[in-house]
């Protein structure tokens, strides 16, 4: 029993890290430069690999299309989007676009204004199709534990956020982490995201090796993620008092991503019903 | 990354499974809530001669020497089977590994290999009545007579003091003294004269914990452990291995919970969406403190110190336990006044549902865990 990434994971991370710290928002071709496109697609790598990948872009809010790109795993250079509860995201930034009956269609359509102002979110017109590669169950399971990971990685910069405010902010005299009623909520909040770490990174092991729990991880981890990330959010901008409620500050971004992670692909409820279905099975 | 067992693990496990098949009767399972009996001692004896009692301990005093996993697959398998855990469970945590670290050698070879065999049992003497989460505030005192200390004062909420042997005990050794500089550890005879164990009821009925009441006991000088007043260092060590071992443990049992929830759950056939979304609920809040103690336990593994998220595990135990046992009492629905009214009410889930507000007070309150998580884990200011 080994519940860690490999020396060589480690070291990617490290590398993601470093460079999206200077470039958080790359194209598609400084992520190609890097090896990084097509890596679910290589013999080399597994889905603990991308795993890295997906959490650490989670962490700078990343707005591309690389996640869905390589979730969608099709052959060919054209840069893939998914269609997910009817929506397109990052329509204008991609080449074609894989729905759920498994068909690739040419990206054009109308892209609307949303609450998370990065997703690029668009409605597909209808146009030509054709039969795209895969089956929808093996999407749909590693896109779950993409968007866990990805989660993990906005609710654990989101808390960071919050802890360091918490170490810096005086009130009544006293550092406000200093209080148990910031520092408790931070607590929880914490918690909350380990967790989920826990469960994105299981659901990660368990796409990887084709599992037999591999829907039922994917499923519990996206549901306890998503909520773990908006719940992270939620208390970061309570423990940054009014600066957390302001446009500047970046927190709302993290916020609003986070909300839409918690409705993607269906909201924690679902996710748990299809839980209940496996250890209930009527 | 690889989740399944080693080889070697899957060997250990199967070893494990086989000798508790062939060691425990059916009937000395776990049941809801009783006190320690002749069985448990017998119990106890076989899993010290099998190796199984000190896994990790180190192979000079006595232990197997293995590697944290097999511990946590003990745990685990132990668990599962509902087998009654080792009676010697403050000595093989507490105050075998504080004796290890602070203990002369004499202290060495007279007790531990004892606490293995489940020879000798021991006991906890930290919280009083008037120092519970604040330790440090400890009145019982161990005062120096010169060839013997002097112990007078109260204890309580100690488990097993009614069949132990021996007290791990701190108390105020320098009373003039600041905080923190003032207590001294001693190993206390439970045995000697002038002490009284009392049992103590609990919210469920059952008096699983004690008072212990010491009037002028005398402790030999050679059962100090540490330094006159420096029993707050000695105590930490204590304390780390209360929490340090415990994530394994508690995993396993709330493992066993959540197949009990989901089998009472089957056989009444719920089918209210709201109930089977609180089901799943436990259940995946299981997998997620089961592989956060996996995570943990492999930081551990690596570099020998447990990785942070292991912090959390009793915090998360705690709050778990409660939300399942209750859950299971509405499940049960009128039946849950019953304790022994049939419709498939034993008192099992009655007992667990008022034992479990236990959970988040004993071995550190919720509160407390959250002071450390915050100040240890996340880097923020001291509270007090």
């Amino acid at each position: 029993m080994d519940f860690s990434f490999s020396p060589e994971q480690e070291a990617l991370r490290r590398e993601a890290r470093a460079f999206l710290e200077e470039n958080p928002q790359p194209t598609m071709d400084q992520l190609a430069q890097l090896g990084w496109v097509g890596i679910l697609k290589s013999d080399e790598f597994t889905f603990l690999d991308a795993a890295v990948l997906f959490e650490e872009l989670g962490r700078v809010l990343y707005e591309g299309p690389f996640v869905l790109n390589e979730v969608a795993a099709q052959p060919g250079d054209d840069v893939w989007s998914i269609e997910v509860d009817g929506f397109v995201p990052h329509l204008g930034q991609v080449d074609r676009v894989l729905t759920p009956d498994m068909q690739g269609s040419t990206a054009a359509g109308q892209v609307l204004t949303t609450v998370d102002e990065t997703l690029g979110l668009g409605r597909l017109s209808t146009n030509g199709s054709e039969p795209a590669t895969g089956e929808w169950s093996d999407v749909r399971r590693r896109l779950l534990a993409a968007l866990a990971l990805e989660s993990v990685g906005i609710g654990s910069r989101a808390l960071e956020l919050a802890i360091e405010y918490a170490k810096e902010r005086e009130q009544f005299g006293r550092r406000i982490g200093a209080y148990q009623a910031i520092s408790h909520s931070l607590v929880d909040g914490y918690v909350a995201v380990e967790l989920a770490r826990s469960l994105a990174y299981w659901a990660a092991f368990c796409v990887a090796e084709e599992d037999e729990l591999a829907d039922v991880a994917s499923a519990a981890a996206k549901s306890q993620a998503s909520e773990a990330a908006v719940l992270a959010c939620e208390k970061s901008i309570q423990a940054h008092g009014g600066i957390g409620f302001t446009w500047e500050h970046p927190l709302h971004r993290y916020y609003k991503r986070a909300l839409w992670l918690e409705g993607a692909l269906g909201y924690g409820r679902e996710h748990r019903a299809r839980v209940a279905a496996y250890l209930l099975p009527s | 990354m690889d989740l399944r067992d080693s080889a070697d693990e899957a060997a250990f496990r199967q070893e494990v499974r086989d000798f508790i098949a062939q060691n425990l009767p059916d009937g000395s399972r776990v049941r809801g809530s009783r006190r320690f009996e002749d069985a448990d001692r017998e119990w106890s004896r076989k899993l010290g001669e099998a190796g199984y009692a000190g896994l990790t301990w180190p192979k000079e005093y006595g232990g197997a020497g293995a590697p944290y996993s097999h511990q946590g697959i003990f745990l685990e398998e132990l668990a599962r089977a509902e087998a009654p855990s080792h009676l010697g469970v403050i000595g093989l945590g507490m105050a075998g590994p504080t004796i290890m670290a602070w203990g002369s050698d004499e202290q060495k070879s007279r007790y531990l290999s004892k606490i293995l065999t489940a020879d000798e049992i021991w006991c906890q003497g930290f919280s009083e009545p008037g120092a519970g989460s604040d330790l440090a505030g400890v009145r019982t005192r161990i005062e120096d007579e010169g060839d013997h200390f002097l112990v007078n004062g109260q204890k309580v909420w100690s488990s097993f003091a009614h069949i132990a042997d021996y007290c791990i005990l701190v108390g105020l050794g320098l009373p003039d003294e600041p905080r923190y500089r003032n207590l001294t550890y001693v190993i206390a005879d439970m045995h000697a004269p002038g002490v009284e164990v009392r049992p103590l009821v609990q919210i469920t009925g059952h008096p699983e914990f004690n008072e212990i009441f010491f009037t002028d006991v005398q402790v030999p000088k050679e059962n100090l452990l540490g330094e006159i007043g420096g029993g707050w260092q000695v105590a930490m060590t204590t304390l780390l291995h209360e929490r340090g071992t415990l994530g394994f443990a508690l995993a396993a049992t709330l493992d066993v919970a959540v197949r009990k929830l989901v089998a009472l759950a089957s056989e009444r056939g719920v089918s209210d969406p709201i109930l089977r979304d609180r089901i799943a609920c436990e259940w995946i809040e299981l997998q997620a403190l089961r592989y956060t103690n996996y995570r943990a336990l492999t930081t551990l593994q690596k570099t020998g110190i447990p990785g942070p998220e292991g912090s959390i595990s009793k915090l998360v135990w705690s709050e778990n336990n409660q939300r399942l046992t209750k859950l299971a009492l509405e499940i049960l629905g009128s039946h849950a006044q019953l304790v022994n009214g049939g419709g498939g009410s034993d008192g099992y889930w009655q007992y667990q549902q008022l034992r479990s507000r236990g959970n988040t007070i004993e071995a550190g309150t919720s509160e407390i865990l959250r002071n450390i998580v915050a100040e240890r884990v996340l880097g923020l200011p001291r509270s007090r």
